[in-house]
Formats: structure tokens, C-alpha cells, sequence
């Protein structure tokens, strides 16, 4: 089952800052889906391939040539930050 | 007899004879809207200058003559996860809440071309992620039925605004049911298309590997008149597949006669609600009085579906939705301290709770020490899911059901108890994990007046054996002809 110490470890990864009300009704929601879900282990799947994806694609490929694109003023208009041409975000490297 | 009451073929066949303009068209259809949206909350966004001038210029069009578009002058409501250029494309998030969209959905453009008008984006639940459009960041869409209840999910608003006639045709996205379920749960006719049929291009994802995007319609000539415009191999969607599109039209053939179908036994078990499953025998005694031959038969691994389900799309989600940073568009959290805090507090605040916890449920299930046990094991058991199917396919050229366990439930019934939220989709899941195609039609309302649907699923790229038994049956019967009272 879930603890809350691995609901903080899985919003850790999730990028996700979640609250102390949150923490507490996710370490519980999920422990009951989780107990739903492992149904699935009264299946011998041993002998089973995985699907994961129905048309069993391999690569597709397309040449290799210039197209247009999106102008940059077009890329940068929905940003929050912008900065002579760039995404602006907070500093990264001290 | 209203305009806005009126079907697209209705409407397109009086356009034809100039009896009626689209600008007319477009004018009833905001007549109507000003009527009901207050009460039902279809609309996440409504265009109305940009659909009259749309309207006006297909007039001018067709009075020059020359122009002969599909759905020429006729308004279609888009679920607001798919982008109309330079228009705003929300998903129903505070986190995409100004994203103003800088390019077109292939759908969209396809519409487009075939001369639709297009209303407004339809509200939903936040990214697809539920099944009654109470997830919406901006407030839930009320069944026009019985204004206590939810109109079904995600694309509840797509559902709601063609139940309502706020406009005559309307598109969603359908990855665990999310077109046909709000179909049932409205009284009108919803497809889901074989994975691949239609391009993805432009819908914001959230499965990728299950989500496909169908048509609403007031009546199944509808439905398919619009699946031969959204249909088609498209070069910047990879999974979608080149194969010819019949022209789903000729499939409106009033004949079951010697169509095999078969009924699973796993779906008429406990936990399906009385009156549904008195409709949906009804149902299948009529098509067998019209001539199909109607077998049992089983599909054993349906008590897994949901099981399968909530782990594989939760964990295409977390991947899909690691795009919402607060970087390049969307929802910034003001006043942090550095680049972590600022994703982690962005994504805390932005997304709602039902995301946020797919997004745990799928990083859990993908984290080390834990993707064999969960992911590994689902991929698994979809294989089996997909080989039930193929096995009945082998006996009968479609299967029918009932769409959903129950009648639309009542708002805030589930929204505190996700499982049994996401058991509601026990009927329409497994048509994802399959990848094949399904419709749902009106086929009787419940003693509280709430509409009941009929699902019909057939093999891959068969949605003509669909729309046949579909069309067959309505011409039959008179449900898809009933109107809420609002």
C-alpha cells in the first residue's frame, strides 16, 4: 500500500507542490484505487506481450526537409516572461 | 419548428434549395443560446462575431455559387481541447486558462475547409479527466434533462449544447468514453472512431495511446456526415492511418437483416441499473424483430478494464501533461524562489484535483520499483482485453451494450469518491484499450425522464456495420426525437 512519506516522494517527481490537506486525501484515494487496481494480480500473465499501443507501429519517418514553421513572435506570445527573444525563467546556475 | 431544432442534413438540404441562409442559421442558434447557457453552462467560450462573419462569408460563397462544402453554413460546437487558431483553447484548466492558441487542429481545419461555423468551445472536465464535467476550472455544465444532474463526461459541454439545440453539431475527444457516455447521459448520438481513423493534430493530449476524436449529432445521419469530414490520414499525426475513408453516408441503410450480433454476458451483471437494462433488451428485441441474428456471447476479461485503464492513461497522462512548467505558456505561480519551486508550485496551483492525482496515480505507477507490478502488468492485460475482442469479432460483426452502468448521476453524488467515478466507465473503456470503434443512440429514459444509451461496438475501421445498425434502429424507434423541456 501507499504511505505519505511515497505521496511526498511521487509529487516530489511530479513536480507537483501539493498541501498538507492534499498529501492526506491522496495518500488515501490512492491507496484505494490502488487496492482496486491489484485485481489485475488474479491474472497469470507470465506467458502475456504487453500492448502498448493497438496499430503495433514501429518509426515513421518523413524526409528530412525545411518547412515553414511558427513565427518566433507567435511561439513567444502566450509565454509568461519574455526577455529579448527568450523565455525568461528563474536563475538555474548560481 | 425552430431553426436551431433543425438537423445539420435538415439544415444543409434547405441551404441547398436557398431556402435559408447560414447567417439565419447562426442567428437562431445564439437566439437559443441567450435562452438556456445561464442555466447549463454548455460553453467555456462563445465566438459570436467571429461566427456570423464566418456565416456571412459562406453565404457570399455559396450566392456566387461554386462553393459546395460538406457542412457548408452549418455551426458546430468544438470540446475546448481542441485548437481553432488564434482562438483560445483552455481544456477547462486554470493552468491553459489565456492560452491563446497559435495554430489549428487538423479537425478543425477540415471543418473549416467543408464550410462549418464554429460556435464557441464546449466546457469539460480539466483535460478530459472525468466523467461528469464537475472537473471543469470553470464551474460544471448541467444536464438539460434534469438540471440536478451531470450531462456525463469529459465532453459533457459537446453533449449538453446539441441535447439543448445551442447548436447543431458538436465535436469531443473520447478516451475512456468521454463522447459516448455524455451521449447517453444527453439523449444524442455519439461516436468514438477506431484509434487512427482520426488526426490527434491539435488536440491537446492526454492518453495518447487511447484518445481519438468523434462526432455529436441530434441523429445518427448526422454523426456520420460529420465522421467523413473529421476523418483521414493526416501527415502530422503518425498514428493516424492511411487508409481509404468510405463515405460513411452510404452506411444509412434502414437493413439489419442477417448482421450478426453479439451481447456479453459480463455486462448485464450486478451493479447495472434496472431501468437500463430493460431499455437495452428492448433494444436488442427490436433489432432482432428487424432481422439480426443475436448471439451471446463473452468477453471475459471486462471486470479488468477500469482496473487497466486507470493505470495506462494516468501514466500517459504524467508524461503528457510534464509540458505544463509555466516556461513557455500558461499559468505562472508569482513570487518563488527558484526554477524547481516555480515548476512545483505552478503545477500545484494550475492544475485541479482530479489531475493532480492522475498525475500521482501515473508517476507512482511508473516509478522505479514499481513499473512491472502496475504499468508493465496493465499493458498485459490490455493484450487479453484486445484478444477478447478479436475472438467475438471472429463470431459477429458487432456487439451491442448498454453505454452506461446507470442514468446520469446526480452533481456531487461521485466527486468525492474517485472510484466509483471511474467505475461509471466500466462499459465504454475497454473500446479504448481495444482501439475499436463505438457509437451510443438514445434507446429509452428512465421513469425519472433521464435518457438511457445503446452502445454498439464493431472491429477496427468498421464504423460503417455501426452506423447501419445504428440508422436501422432509429428509424425504428422515436427516442432521438424527444426534446428536454428547458
Amino acid at each position: 500500500m501507499i504511505t505519505k512519506e511515497e505521496v511526498e516522494y511521487v509529487a516530489r517527481l511530479a513536480r507537483l507542490k501539493l498541501t498538507k490537506d492534499e498529501k492526506e486525501k491522496y495518500t488515501k484515494q490512492l491507496a484505494d484505487i490502488l487496492k482496486y487496481i491489484n485485481k489485475l494480480n488474479e491474472l497469470d500473465t507470465e506467458k502475456v506481450e504487453p500492448t502498448s499501443h493497438v496499430l503495433r507501429l514501429s518509426n515513421v519517418f518523413r524526409e528530412d526537409k525545411v518547412r515553414p514553421s511558427l513565427k518566433q513572435e507567435e511561439i513567444l506570445a502566450n509565454a509568461p516572461q519574455v526577455e529579448s527573444s527568450h523565455f525568461k525563467v528563474k536563475k538555474v546556475i548560481e | 419548428m425552430e431553426i436551431y431544432e433543425l438537423t445539420a442534413h435538415e439544415l444543409s438540404e434547405k441551404m441547398e434549395k436557398k431556402e435559408i441562409s447560414s447567417e439565419e442559421i447562426v442567428r437562431s442558434i445564439y437566439n437559443r443560446i441567450n435562452q438556456v447557457e445561464k442555466k447549463l453552462h454548455s460553453f467555456v467560450t462563445l465566438t459570436e462575431k467571429e461566427a456570423l462573419l464566418q456565416a456571412r462569408n459562406i453565404d457570399e460563397k455559396m450566392r456566387k455559387g461554386g462553393f459546395r462544402g460538406l457542412l457548408a453554413g452549418i455551426p458546430i460546437a468544438i470540446k475546448d481541447n481542441m485548437c481553432i487558431r488564434n482562438a483560445r483553447t483552455t481544456c477547462s484548466s486554470h493552468i491553459l486558462e489565456n492560452f491563446i492558441s497559435p495554430y489549428e487542429a487538423t479537425v478543425v481545419k477540415r471543418l473549416r475547409d467543408e464550410g462549418a461555423v464554429f460556435i464557441g468551445k464546449t466546457n469539460m472536465d480539466e483535460f478530459a479527466m472525468g466523467s461528469s464535467t464537475e472537473n471543469s476550472y470553470f464551474g460544471v455544465t448541467r444536464n438539460p434533462w434534469d438540471m440536478n444532474y451531470i450531462p456525463g463526461g469529459s465532453s459533457g459541454g459537446s453533449a449538453t449544447a446539441v441535447a439543448s439545440d445551442e447548436t447543431i453539431l458538436a465535436i469531443g475527444s473520447d478516451t475512456g468514453g468521454s463522447i459516448r457516455q455524455p451521449a447517453a447521459c444527453c439523449g444524442v448520438v455519439g461516436l468514438k472512431p477506431t484509434y487512427g481513423r482520426v488526426s490527434r493534430y491539435g488536440l491537446v493530449a492526454f492518453a495518447s495511446s487511447l484518445d481519438q476524436i468523434g462526432p455529436f449529432g441530434k441523429d445518427v445521419e448526422d454523426a456520420a456526415l460529420l465522421l467523413n469530414v473529421l476523418s483521414g490520414y493526416d501527415e502530422n499525426d503518425s498514428t493516424s492511418v492511411n487508409l481509404d475513408v468510405p463515405d460513411f453516408t452510404k452506411s444509412l441503410i434502414e437493413n439489419v437483416k442477417g448482421i450478426k450480433i453479439g451481447v456479453p454476458k459480463e455486462y448485464f451483471v450486478k451493479g447495472l441499473d434496472g431501468e437500463v437494462e430493460r431499455a437495452v433488451k428492448q433494444a436488442i428485441e427490436l433489432l432482432k424483430n428487424l432481422g439480426a441474428k443475436i448471439f451471446e456471447i463473452s468477453l471475459p476479461h471486462t471486470e479488468y478494464g477500469v482496473a487497466v485503464y486507470y493505470l495506462i492513461a494516468p501514466s500517459e497522462a504524467s508524461a503528457n501533461l510534464a509540458r505544463y512548467d509555466g516556461v513557455r505558456y500558461g499559468y505562472r505561480s508569482p513570487e518563488t524562489e527558484d526554477l524547481l519551486e516555480e515548476y512545483e508550485k505552478t503545477r500545484g496551483e494550475g492544475f485541479g484535483a482530479e489531475v493532480k492525482r492522475r498525475i500521482m496515480l501515473g508517476t507512482y505507477a511508473l516509478s522505479s520499483g514499481y513499473y512491472d507490478a502496475y504499468y508493465l502488468k496493465a499493458q498485459k492485460v490490455r493484450t487479453l482485453i484486445k484478444k477478447d475482442f478479436d475472438e467475438a469479432f471472429e463470431k459477429v460483426d458487432a456487439i451491442v451494450t448498454p453505454t452506461a452502468p446507470t442514468p446520469a448521476f446526480k452533481i456531487g453524488e461521485k466527486v468525492d469518491d474517485p472510484l466509483q467515478m471511474y467505475l461509471s466507465d466500466i462499459f465504454t473503456i475497454s473500446a479504448n484499450l481495444a482501439g475499436i470503434p463505438g457509437i451510443s443512440q438514445p434507446c429509452g429514459f428512465s421513469k425519472k425522464g433521464l435518457p438511457i444509451g445503446l452502445q454498439l461496438l464493431a472491429k477496427p475501421f468498421y464504423e460503417e456495420v455501426l452506423l447501419r445498425i445504428a440508422y436501422t434502429y432509429e428509424k425504428n424507434t422515436e427516442w432521438h426525437k424527444r426534446k428536454p423541456k428547458l
